[in-house]
C-alpha cells in the first residue's frame, strides 16, 4: 500500500497553492485518492504558505502530521516544518538559495538538493516556474510518469501560449531529469512503482462541492459579499454562471445579500447566499424575514474562528449555536453539516428541496478546513440528483375563490403563488400577518400561524430527517460523537491498527435526531465527543435534546483541524 | 384602469390630512395610467407610515424590514424583470437605515422606482427627528436642535448615478401622478422624492410651508438632461423656494438587468429548474 503526503512550502505570493493543486490533480489522474490541506495567513504577500497533498492507493480521509516528501522553497519553510520529517522523509530544496546545516537534519531525512533556480535560468524561463522544477523533481523522486504533468501544465498555461507551455514542459523535465540522475539509486518506500487502476474522479473541496450541489439542483441565483473561507463558492459559481444560466451577483453587504435573496425567493427563483459567521452577523436581521414571509432560501456559513474578524484562514466550529438561535423570537429552520465533499455535494443539492418544500431557511454549516481542503471523490454526479419545488400555484381562477399563501393547511404548508401569475395576489409581511398576508395583532392568528409555521418543522422531521451514521462495529469499547468536518480525521483514525471505537456522526443538526443519538449513546460502553469550539456546542445541543451528558470530551479552537494522529493520542489517554 | 380598482377591503390607518393619503393617490393614480392589472407589479414597503399603505393596495406586496426595501427590491426585478417594481418608504427608512442600499442601487441603476416619503420627522414611532429634518429641528429625540445637516436624497441619487430623479408634492396629486408614471416608465433606478407633511409631528413642515414656496421646475426652463444644473437646483435655499418636477433623467445608461448575462433571454423564474445539461462538462474542470 502506498499513503505519503508531499508539502510545499514558501513564501505567499509565490502560487504554492497552484502547484499544490497541480501536484493533487496530477497524482489523482494516475489513479490514486488525494486529500489535500492548505495553510496561509490572511495576506496577499508576504508570511508564509504551506499546502500538503496526502496520495494514497485507498481512500483517504484526512491530512497527517508526518511529511514524506517537503519542497522548501526558503529557509524559513524548512524551520518551520523540520519537525514533521521522520527518518523516511526527503526534501527539495535548492542549496544555491539556501543552507541547511547538518545539525538542522534529522536522523535518516534525506536532502534531495536541486537547483531550482539555475535550471530556471538555463531554460531562461521566469523565475516563478521553479515551483514546476520542484513539481518535475518530486515526480522524478517517485518515479512518477511526467505524462499527466505535461498535460495538466498545457491546461492551466495554454491561454498564456505555446512558448509558456514549451518552457513550463522544459523545467519539469529538467527537475525530473536532474533527480533521476543524481538522486536516482535513493530507496523510496513509497515509489510509484505499478500503474494504478484508472478511476474517473472529482478533484473537490467542500466548498466546490457545495457549488456543484446548487448548480445541480438548478440554482438560478447566488449573492454574496466576499468573506473568507466562502469566498471560493463565488469565484466558482461566478465563473460558472454564463455556462449554467445562474444569475451570481456581489453584492454591496451581507445585509443586501440576504435581502434580495428574499426578494429573489419571492419572486420564484432557486436562491442561495454564502458567507462566513461575521457575514453571517450582518444577515441575521433578514434571516427573521425570509423565516416569516416563509421564502426558501439556502444560506451557507462557512465557519472560522472567532469572534469579531477572529482567524480569517482558519478552521474552527464555533458558529452552530449561532445559526440554531440567530434573530430574536424561535421559528424552524434547517441545520445541516456536511463532513465531507461527498456529503457538501449531497446535502448541497438537497438543501434547496428542503427549502422549497417546507418553505423556510436551511443553513449548511461548512468549516475553512472542508471549504478548503480537495478531495478526490466519485460521488459528484448528475446521477441521483431529484428537484423538488414543493407546492406552487401555476394557476388560479377566481371560482376557486380567494388564494390564501399562508392558508392553515394540515401540514401546516400552503402553497406559495409567483407575482405575475393572475389572482393569486398575496403579501409577504414582515409583520405577523394573517393568511392572505395582512398585518394583523390578532392573538389567536399569531397563535394559528405560529402553529402552522411550526408544523412544517414536524413535517420535515417526520417525512426527511434520516438518522446518524454510527462508522465503525456497533459494540466497540469506545463512541465518539462529533459534526461536520470531525469526520474526516475521526474516519482516517479508525484505520489505524490500534482502533477499536466506532463514530457518531451528526450531520443533520436540526432538527435534532433525538431517538438515534439517544440510542446510540445509552448503548455505547463509553463516550468521547470530538468538536472544535470552546464551549463544546454539540455536548450542550445533545445534553439538550437528550439529557445524556457526555463529560469526556476532547475539545480543540486554536484554528487547527483535528489529526488522526491527535485522535489516537487522546484516546490512548 | 380606475384608481379604486387598487383599493383592499382595508381602509387607510392614518391620520386625517397626512400627506401619505396623497401619495397612496399619487400612487394608484400612475398604476392606472399605465393599465396595470394588480397582479402585474409588485410594490415593496418599507416599515413607518408609509409602510402601512401595504395593506391598502390591491397587488403583489412586500413589506420589508426597516430600511431593507430596496434590496428585496433589487432581488425581485433580477428574478422577474418583466415586474414593474416600485418601493414605498420613508426618510428614516430608506435614508437612514437603508441610504447605503440607495446610494448602491443607484450605482446600479437597477430598474426600479423609490418613492420616498419625505415628512422630515418619524410618525410610527411618534415624532423623533429624521435624516432630512433641517437643522436645528427640535424633536422628542434632539430637544436642543438636531446637530447634524438634513440629508438631501436628491444629490445623493443623482451623485452615485440614479438615471431618474424627481420630486413631488404630496398636496399636488395630479403632477405627482405624472412624476410616479414616468419614473415607472423609466428604464433605469428612479427616485421620486416627495414632500409629505406630517400633520401630528411636524409643525414646521406643513401644507402652508410647502404651498408658499414649490414651484415647478418645467415652468422654470430646467434641463433635465443637464445634472449640473439639477445639482444646482437640488440645493436652493429653501427660503428662496422648493423646486418640485423633474431635475434629472439619464436615458442612456442601461438598467442593471439589462447588462446582466444571464438575463438576455427570458426571466429567471420562466426557466425551468433543473440540472443543467451540460453539467457533465462542467465537471471536466475539476478532473
Amino acid at each position: 500500500m502506498i499513503d505519503f503526503t508531499w508539502k510545499i512550502g514558501g513564501p505567499a505570493g509565490f502560487g504554492i497553492k497552484t502547484t499544490g493543486d497541480m501536484f493533487s490533480k496530477v497524482m489523482m489522474r494516475e489513479g490514486y485518492h488525494i486529500f489535500d490541506y492548505v495553510e496561509y495567513p490572511s495576506l496577499v504577500r508576504g508570511g508564509h504558505n504551506v499546502t500538503e497533498t496526502r496520495v494514497s492507493t485507498r481512500e483517504v480521509f484526512s491530512q497527517k502530521k508526518s511529511v514524506d516528501v517537503f519542497i522548501a522553497l526558503n529557509k524559513e519553510s524548512y524551520d518551520l516544518h523540520r519537525k514533521e520529517l521522520s527518518a523516511t522523509s526527503f526534501v527539495i530544496y535548492d542549496k544555491d538559495q539556501f543552507e541547511i546545516k547538518p545539525e538542522e537534519v534529522a536522523v535518516g531525512v534525506k536532502l534531495v538538493a536541486v537547483p531550482l533556480r539555475q535550471i530556471t535560468k538555463d531554460v531562461g524561463a521566469e523565475k516563478v516556474m521553479e515551483n514546476n522544477v520542484a513539481l518535475g523533481a518530486s515526480l522524478g523522486l517517485i518515479k512518477a510518469d511526467l505524462k499527466p504533468l505535461f498535460e495538466l501544465i498545457e491546461e492551466q498555461f495554454g491561454r498564456k501560449g505555446k512558448e509558456v507551455v514549451a518552457e513550463n514542459h522544459k523545467v519539469a523535465q529538467a527537475g525530473y531529469d536532474y533527480v533521476r540522475e543524481h538522486f536516482g539509486d535513493l530507496e523510496v518506500a513509497f515509489r510509484l512503482v505499478e500503474k494504478q487502476e484508472y478511476v474517473e474522479r472529482c478533484f473537490v473541496t467542500g466548498n466546490d462541492a457545495v457549488a456543484l450541489g446548487a448548480i445541480a439542483a438548478g440554482c438560478q441565483m447566488y449573492i454574496a459579499y466576499p468573506m473568507t473561507p466562502a469566498s471560493s463558492i463565488l469565484h466558482t459559481l461566478a465563473a460558472a454562471s454564463s455556462k449554467v444560466g445562474m444569475l451570481v451577483r456581489h453584492a454591496e453587504d451581507e445585509i443586501a445579500v440576504i435581502n434580495a435573496a428574499c426578494g429573489a425567493g419571492y419572486a420564484g427563483a432557486r436562491t442561495m447566499i454564502g458567507t462566513s459567521g461575521g457575514g453571517f452577523s450582518l444577515m441575521v436581521e433578514g434571516l427573521g424575514l425570509v423565516a416569516l414571509t416563509e421564502t426558501p432560501l439556502v444560506i451557507i456559513d462557512a465557519q472560522r474562528p472567532g469572534p469579531a474578524t477572529g482567524m480569517p484562514t482558519w478552521t474552527g466550529q464555533g458558529d452552530l449555536r449561532f445559526v440554531l438561535h440567530a434573530h430574536q423570537d424561535d421559528f424552524p429552520r434547517i441545520v445541516l453539516a456536511p463532513g465531507d465533499v461527498e456529503e457538501s455535494y449531497e446535502l448541497g443539492w438537497k438543501a434547496f428541496n428542503y427549502a422549497e418544500v417546507y418553505q423556510l431557511p436551511v443553513f449548511i454549516l461548512l468549516d475553512r478546513y472542508l471549504s478548503e481542503s480537495h478531495k478526490s471523490t466519485e460521488a459528484v454526479k448528475a446521477e441521483g440528483v431529484t428537484i423538488n419545488r414543493g407546492k406552487v400555484v401555476g394557476r388560479w381562477e377566481e371560482s376557486q375563490g380567494q388564494y390564501l399563501r399562508y392558508k392553515k393547511t394540515d401540514d401546516g404548508i400552503a402553497p406559495r403563488s409567483f407575482p405575475g401569475t393572475p389572482n393569486a395576489l398575496f403579501t409577504a409581511n414582515s409583520y405577523e400577518h394573517d393568511e392572505y398576508g395582512y398585518s394583523t395583532e390578532d392573538p389567536q392568528e399569531r397563535i394559528d400561524q405560529v402553529a402552522r409555521r411550526n408544523r412544517k418543522f414536524e413535517e420535515f422531521t417526520k417525512n426527511e430527517l434520516p438518522e446518524p451514521l454510527l462508522y465503525g462495529a456497533p459494540d466497540a469499547e469506545l463512541t465518539l460523537v462529533g459534526w461536520g468536518s470531525t469526520k474526516g480525521p475521526v474516519l482516517q483514525a479508525m484505520q489505524a491498527a490500534e482502533a477499536s471505537f466506532n463514530y457518531l456522526h451528526l450531520n443533520y443538526l436540526w432538527p435534532f435526531p433525538t431517538a438515534k443519538v439517544t440510542e446510540v449513546l445509552g448503548k455505547a460502553k463509553e463516550t468521547l465527543l470530538v468538536e472544535g469550539n470552546h464551549a463544546a456546542e454539540l455536548g450542550g445541543l445533545i445534553r439538550q435534546e437528550t439529557g445524556i451528558n457526555i463529560e469526556n470530551r476532547y475539545i480543540k479552537y486554536d484554528g487547527r483541524p483535528f489529526y488522526p494522529g491527535e485522535i489516537l493520542e487522546r484516546i490512548r489517554r | 384602469m380606475n384608481p379604486n380598482n387598487y383599493n383592499t377591503e382595508h381602509k387607510p390607518t392614518w391620520c386625517p390630512g397626512c400627506g401619505d393619503f396623497g401619495i397612496w393617490a399619487g400612487l394608484k393614480g400612475a398604476l392606472a395610467k399605465q393599465g396595470l392589472s394588480p397582479h402585474e407589479f409588485v410594490v415593496v414597503y418599507g416599515v413607518g407610515c408609509s409602510g402601512n399603505m401595504t395593506d391598502f393596495v390591491k397587488s403583489y406586496g412586500f413589506h420589508s424590514l426597516h430600511g431593507r426595501a430596496v434590496p428585496n427590491a433589487e432581488g425581485i426585478k433580477l428574478a422577474n424583470h418583466e415586474l414593474p417594481v416600485v418601493v414605498v418608504g420613508g426618510d428614516g427608512d430608506l435614508l437612514g437605515e437603508g441610504s447605503g442600499h440607495l446610494a448602491h442601487a443607484s450605482r446600479g441603476n437597477h430598474d426600479l422606482t423609490v418613492i420616498i416619503h419625505d415628512n422630515r420627522v418619524y410618525g410610527l414611532t411618534t415624532g423623533q427627528a429624521a435624516p432630512t429634518s433641517k437643522r436645528g429641528y427640535k424633536s422628542k429625540s434632539t430637544p436642543q436642535g438636531i446637530i447634524e445637516v438634513g440629508m438631501n436624497p436628491l444629490t445623493l441619487a443623482m451623485s452615485q448615478g440614479a438615471t431618474y430623479v424627481a420630486r413631488g408634492f404630496a398636496g399636488d396629486i395630479p403632477h405627482l401622478t405624472g412624476l410616479i408614471e414616468e419614473g415607472m416608465k423609466h428604464k433605469g433606478f428612479s427616485v421620486v422624492d416627495v414632500l409629505q407633511p406630517c400633520v401630528t409631528f411636524n409643525k414646521i413642515n406643513n401644507y402652508k410651508y410647502y404651498r408658499e414656496r414649490v414651484y415647478k421646475l418645467e415652468e422654470k426652463g430646467h434641463n433635465s438632461q443637464d445634472r449640473y444644473a439639477a445639482y444646482k437646483v437640488a440645493e436652493q435655499n429653501e427660503e428662496e423656494g422648493i423646486p418640485i418636477g423633474l431635475f434629472y433623467q439619464n436615458n442612456d445608461r442601461p438598467a442593471y438587468h439589462e447588462q446582466e448575462l444571464s438575463l438576455k433571454e427570458e426571466p429567471l423564474v420562466k426557466k425551468e429548474v433543473k440540472t443543467p445539461a451540460n453539467f457533465d462538462e462542467l465537471l471536466k474542470f475539476f478532473k
